[in-house]
């Protein structure tokens, strides 16, 4: 049998043996050790019970039972514990296995070497080696950690909820949960109660992005061309004002916004008063609290388009503009011949984003109006209320967590598509290797 | 061009800009002149009040539990944004330079990471930190803080260091610079724009939160700036009034300095995280 076959032969069989067998005795040893601790962690841990639990998710609710002729309180299965702690035991198991088939892979590749007569790393050299071509494992090992147990972790969790029965009344310890499949997602769609509401705030999502976009987008744009005239002065003054809303934070100025659009005492409505009309509902009526909304949400936006813009502006040569004045173009003729086109074509992949962005404005929508105001024909949303922050009302307020789940896939379904028809168009990911 | 048409569009030009002055400064400067009004309401028959008072700034110190408040999240956010600002280099740095086996699908990986709506894995990082006795702590924030950081930010920060020719580094570790020394070198202090756009955007992501933090922090002297605040506005909204703009002010004016302070790397940061994705 060759060195390489019987290598990793030895390392299937268990971990550090084929090692050993290329006469690697320090990382042998240590592979050994590993593949050691990870049988006596599984066996201690019990993995086996863990990963049944993320199947069954429990079989035993808390709850009074009875025992001879007495009842007792008995601490039944959490479901919700048993899911994470059962995924958590995945995530360990995935993590063993890859450092099983590593260890299989690197006796393999010794093997080859020692059939080939060439000489072994000795352990330094190995070192040296993972110095040089692991580099980059080791430098993304600690934000790996991270992400995976803060967010990657909570992210699988979530969207296994969608599959799950996890919602007022049924909650956990009283309850156990149970894997339903696709029912979720079909009584969304087919229940009236919840349909009438997904339907709705699903129109009133895409319709508020559309306008949200193409305000900010227009608006930031005539601002900054308005400021770059080539006979405006103060040039940097007028920037630095407009971007003051942008350098305030959101959660002040939306909080202050809903203190002026007050319906009673509100400054605006006074003012509108005082020149003798009437105070507007701005809030409280659903219609014209979509219009402040929209109005509050230009205020915040505009600046962030409006810098963006300015970036391009400087960059279009004067070249152009002193040619098309020798052809006697005007100014009209020259923003929309020169100007707009330019400005245009640099920032509409922007514009993907923002819309993705806006999609998701829980800020916004949750500061001022906070969905309201109410819809009675809504399930748990009002006439404002985003996908996004009818999920936040349905996971924090409601209890309707798989519902929020499904909400939550949703989203990730529309954003996603539209993230990855736009990014696959930028630099990074296209040409990675532009700069040699 | 001097004619008169041309004069009336530049009169007009500056009328507009004027009127986009007052709207752009005027729910702040409304929101200052509230502060030193007195009295508690939100109504006010003038804009200017008649007398100014700096009572309201005195009782947010004396009566709640604002510079608490001031500390704790000062604290959670300086945290987080060293942490933070770390892990993305780290990141962004290995993922931009360095080809490994399944470099692609941890990119992938960050963009489908990118695209969840952020409330939805709330639940389970809270029953995650809740396993790990990490509630009510300021640790628990800095972590998902810092971890959020690399995910949203991971892409502007690639694509800066994407435009770093290879050259110079190829150019040390031929003489010799291991690769620890060419990242803290010659790296970091190139990446110091970038560095900065992110940590800005870091430390204000932290001083705005009101939504995890309110999960996560269950007693008042734990709270961050954005919790009380925000429970200020919604608890006291029509009695005190004034308490909450003076504490709004305070708020917003350490985080505007610093934006306005370096407007220059933000243009250029948001720019770059524009083109490049």
């Amino acid at each position: 049998m060759s060195n390489r076959t019987a290598g990793a032969l030895l390392s299937t069989l268990f971990m550090g043996l084929g090692q050993l067998y290329n006469r690697q005795w320090a990382k042998g040893i240590l592979f050994l050790a590993a593949g050691i601790g990870i049988v006596a962690g599984a066996v201690a841990l019990d993995l086996p019970s863990y990963l049944r639990g993320l199947w069954t998710l429990g079989d035993q609710p808390s709850g009074l039972v009875k025992v001879g002729k007495l009842t007792k309180m008995v601490e039944g299965d959490h479901s919700i514990f048993l899911l994470i702690k059962g995924l958590m035991a995945a995530l360990g198991l995935l993590l063993a296995l890859a450092l099983y088939a590593g260890g299989i892979r690197d006796a393999y590749k010794t093997g080859r070497q020692r059939d080939e007569g060439r000489p072994v790393n000795s352990f330094r050299q190995s070192l040296r080696a993972i110095n040089n071509r692991s580099f980059a494992y080791i430098v993304l090992l600690p934000p790996a950690v991270f992400i995976l147990f803060l967010t990657v972790l909570p992210l699988i969790f979530s969207v296994l909820l969608a599959f799950t029965n996890y919602a007022d009344p049924i909650l956990p310890p009283a309850n156990l949960i149970d894997w339903v499949g696709f029912a979720n997602f079909v009584k969304l769609v087919s229940l009236k109660v919840w349909s009438d509401t997904f339907f709705g705030v699903l129109l009133w999502t895409v319709v508020w992005a559309a306008i949200a976009t193409a305000t900010t987008y227009v608006g930031g744009i005539l601002v900054a061309v308005l400021i770059h005239q080539p006979r405006i002065r103060f040039k940097a003054f007028w920037r630095t004002v407009m971007i003051v809303p942008f350098a305030i934070p959101s959660l002040i100025s939306l909080l202050v916004m809903r203190n002026m659009f007050n319906n009673q005492f509100g400054p605006v409505n006074d003012m509108l008063r005082m020149i003798g009309l009437g105070g507007v509902p701005w809030l409280s009526d659903p219609n014209w609290a979509k219009v402040t909304l929209v109005l509050v949400n230009m205020w915040i936006g505009i600046p962030i388009t409006m810098i963006l813009a300015f970036g391009i502006l400087t960059t279009i040569s004067r070249d152009l503009y002193e040619a098309a004045e020798v052809d006697g173009a005007g100014s009209y003729q020259k923003f929309k011949l020169i100007t707009l086109p330019m400005v245009l074509f640099a920032t509409a992949p922007v514009l993907i984003m923002q819309f993705a962005g806006n999609l998701n404005n829980f800020n916004v929508i949750y500061l001022l109006t906070d969905g309201g105001p109410v819809n009675s024909g809504y399930q748990y949303a009002g006439h404002t209320d985003l996908l996004v922050t009818w999920l936040y009302k349905l996971a924090l307020d409601q209890a309707q967590y798989s519902f929020a789940s499904v909400i939550g896939i949703v989203i990730f379904v529309i954003v996603a598509s539209l993230s990855i028809w736009s990014y696959r168009r930028t630099r990074s990911y296209k040409e990675e290797d532009m700069i040699a | 061009m001097n004619g008169p048409s041309a004069r009336f569009k530049l009169g007009l030009s500056y009328a507009i800009l004027i009127v986009l002055t007052i709207v752009s400064l005027y729910p702040a400067l409304w929101i200052v002149l509230s502060s030193l009004k007195e009295g508690n309401s939100l109504y006010s028959d003038t804009l200017i009040p008649r007398n100014f008072t700096f009572d309201h700034y005195r009782e947010l110190f004396r009566s709640t539990k604002y510079p608490i408040w001031f500390m704790n999240t000062l604290k959670v956010a300086a945290l987080s944004t060293v942490l933070g600002t770390f892990l993305l280099l780290l990141t962004s740095y290995a993922v931009s330079r360095f080809r490994f086996a399944g470099r692609r699908f941890s990119l992938n990986a960050l963009l489908v990471l990118q695209m969840f709506p952020g409330f939805m894995a709330m639940i389970a990082v809270y029953v995650v930190l809740n396993s790990m006795g990490l509630l009510n702590s300021h640790l628990a924030l800095v972590l998902v803080y810092s971890s959020g950081a690399i995910v949203t930010n991971v892409f502007v920060a690639k694509g800066f260091f994407d435009t770093v020719p290879k050259s110079l580094e190829e150019a040390a570790r031929i003489d010799g610079a291991s690769h620890l020394t060419v990242f803290f070198r010659i790296m970091v202090p190139l990446a110091k724009p970038m560095l900065t756009y992110a940590s800005l955007m870091i430390f204000n992501g932290c001083f705005v939160d009101f939504i995890f933090a309110d999960l996560v922090l269950r007693s008042e002297d734990q709270r961050t700036l954005a919790v009380g605040l925000y429970k200020m506005v919604n608890q006291r909204n029509s009695t005190e009034f004034t308490l909450f703009a003076s504490g709004a002010v305070l708020v917003a004016l350490p985080v505007m300095t610093l934006f306005l302070v370096l407007q220059r790397n933000l243009v250029d940061g948001l720019t770059a995280g524009a083109s490049k994705g």
